[in-house]
């Protein structure tokens, strides 16, 4: 019960059906994440990875085997190329028992091993005990275990995963995901995942990739994507809805920041000297570089970006509020979220005024786009 | 009662399900999953003996496959005997009429797979052949039933087309259809009316019987519930 260790990078250009300009890769071990909203090519590009359809030009190359390369003319068959594939809704074949379906993907062994095996990674995947029953009898959290348990089963090269949590309930998620980890965890394989979802993408993924209409806008560690956005695109992606413009007055080099106009606000974040003073930049606020004041202390973080809020709205979404407030000289509202124990505690009301702080650490200036 | 005629009709039902259906299996998956420009024209082909009057499709058979025609010369060449007024020219029309009935329910069966299901096939490592017998036809057996039931129920009903392609030559061509006509043609009502019930008995029983076991057939085949 092996997997292969491969590395995998993928560089696809086609002008239609539909426009992709995409490049990533990922280290066996790894998980990648593809994000994105709907359309925007992710399961476009999956499906050419496991070779079920065929872009225009470009490269996807696995481990020491080239699957695709338009300039050499190869093009692997997805029997050929060996992916582990577990589509949005499983693609669990209805008239088989789960153990016929892990079956299904093990005839590159020797008869007498397969069985054993199909087992073997049933009961890896708790499903001991369920081998005869059919995918109606299932579960969605079973289902998507014996999805796994075939796709894992083939020994792949690379293991794709087509939004595989996207129609389970929320338990059920919680528990598959500590699953995925402990086998990602246990395999050498790259995994390449598709997703919609920023925190699962975050909880589960060692790289991502962010896409918009078939292009590649960022890749990196999520963590850093998420406190770097490449650009007001990437940002808006992210659900970084703070985005405001300003001018860029000047770099202090000595004390490492930038500083810039907002509406009536002089601000600063860290050194940035990609900008001219003078220039037009727009910039952002991450909930995570918003400071309210401290519950019973009144008093807020070392900070040159001190704002006065005025509450305009305040939802509560379970234990969280969603507070939009607006600060002088800005037509756009500043949102943000806080736990609601905190809301309580400051006693936010709609119309009251409250002061927080921006880290400059969390500010970013973006390019457009 | 005609026997010879009822023995001569289960067997024209029975070789042209047993040659028209494989070949409506491969036609109606290619109608099903290919996309290519000819397809609409190629769906209206194959439907036109559905939709023709059986004595059009008989007469376009008849000088098509007739003595004067280049098939028709060529078999009699190569047999040494006529395509038409023989059992194997009534075979041949009998595949021709029964196209639409095989293929199209074939062809929907092969649509309610999902593609899914099929790509799921093919990352199994799963080639062609073995897609297709372990997936795609288990699948789609409740549609390939159906167009094996109604191959065989119209081709013992099928009267237009034999009468004009095959005549009515006892034992060769006189089909249980054919002797019906005959019998009526003489004023032997009982014969007449002993095989037109025997003929609606075993339609019925054969439509029952299948139509209980093709159950599913036309629905989709739903994925599995999450």
């Amino acid at each position: 019960m092996s997997c292969h260790d491969a590395d995998f990078s993928l560089s696809i250009q086609q002008e239609a059906p539909i426009f992709l300009d995409a490049t990533f890769s990922c280290t066996g071990g790894q998980l990648l994440a593809l994000v994105g909203p709907s359309g925007s090519g992710k399961s476009t590009l999956l499906r050419m990875i496991a070779g079920l359809s065929r872009p225009a030009a470009g490269q996807i190359i696995c481990g020491d085997s080239c699957w695709y390369d338009q300039a050499q003319d190869i093009c692997l068959s997805p029997q050929e190329r060996h992916v582990g594939f577990v589509p949005q809704h499983y693609g669990l074949f209805p008239h088989m028992t789960a153990l016929a379906n892990v079956l299904a993907g093990l005839h590159h062994l020797p008869d007498h091993k397969r069985e054993p095996c199909a087992r073997e990674w049933l009961a890896r995947v708790h499903l001991a005990g369920l081998e005869q029953r059919r995918p109606a009898e299932l579960s969605g959290g079973q289902q998507q275990r014996v999805a796994l348990a075939r796709a894992l089963a083939r020994e792949p090269s690379l293991l794709l995963l087509d939004e595989p949590f996207a129609a389970v309930d929320r338990a059920t998620r919680e528990t598959l995901y500590i699953e995925l980890a402990e086998l990602k965890r246990e395999l050498s394989l790259p995994i390449v995942m598709v997703t919609h979802d920023l925190a699962e993408a975050l909880l589960l993924a060692d790289r991502m990739t962010l896409l918009s209409h078939g292009t590649t806008l960022q890749s990196g560690q999520p963590r850093e994507i998420l406190a770097h956005p490449v650009n007001e695109t990437a940002a808006r992606l992210l659900g970084i809805r703070n985005l405001f413009d300003g001018e860029l007055l000047r770099h202090d080099e000595s004390a490492e920041l930038t500083w810039f106009r907002s509406g009536e606000h002089l601000l600063a974040c860290r050194l940035d000297a990609r900008w001219a003073t003078g220039s037009r930049v727009r910039w952002m606020a991450p909930n995570s570089a918003i400071r309210l004041r401290a519950a019973g202390q009144g008093s807020l973080p070392e900070s040159h970006n001190r704002l006065r809020l005025t509450i305009k709205s305040l939802l509560v979404l379970g234990d969280e509020v969603r507070i939009t407030a607006s600060f002088a000289g800005q037509e756009l509202p500043l949102h943000l979220m806080i736990p609601f124990r905190l809301a309580q505690k400051l006693s936010l009301r709609e119309g009251n005024t409250t002061d927080v702080v921006l880290l400059e650490e969390g500010l970013r200036i973006l390019q457009e786009g | 009662m005609d026997w010879p005629a009822l023995a001569l009709s289960l067997q024209l039902g029975g070789l042209t399900v047993l040659m028209l259906v494989p070949l409506a299996v491969f036609v109606g998956r290619g109608l099903a999953y290919r996309h290519f420009r000819v397809k609409p024209l190629v769906e209206a082909v194959l439907t036109l003996p559905l939709v023709l009057p059986p004595t059009v499709v008989g007469y376009y058979l008849l000088t098509g496959l007739g003595g004067g025609s280049l098939i028709g010369q060529w078999w009699e060449r190569f047999f040494g005997q006529p395509l038409v007024f023989h059992f194997s020219g009534l075979l041949l029309a009998s595949l021709i009429v029964n196209i639409p009935f095989a293929v199209q329910p074939i062809t929907r069966a092969f649509e309610a797979i999902p593609s899914e299901l099929r790509d799921a096939a093919a990352c199994c490592g799963m080639g062609f052949w073995r897609t297709l017998l372990a997936v795609e036809l288990p699948l789609a057996w409740p549609g390939l039933l159906t167009g094996m039931v109604l191959t065989f129920a119209h081709t013992l009903g099928e009267f237009g087309v034999v009468l004009m392609v095959g005549g009515n030559i006892p034992g060769e061509t006189r089909t249980v259809a054919i002797a019906i006509y005959d019998r009526v043609q003489a004023f032997d009502f009982n014969a007449a009316g002993n095989m037109s019930l025997l003929l609606l008995v075993l339609s019925l029983v054969v439509l029952s019987v299948a139509g209980g076991w093709a159950r599913p057939s036309g629905r989709r085949h739903v994925l599995p519930r999450r």
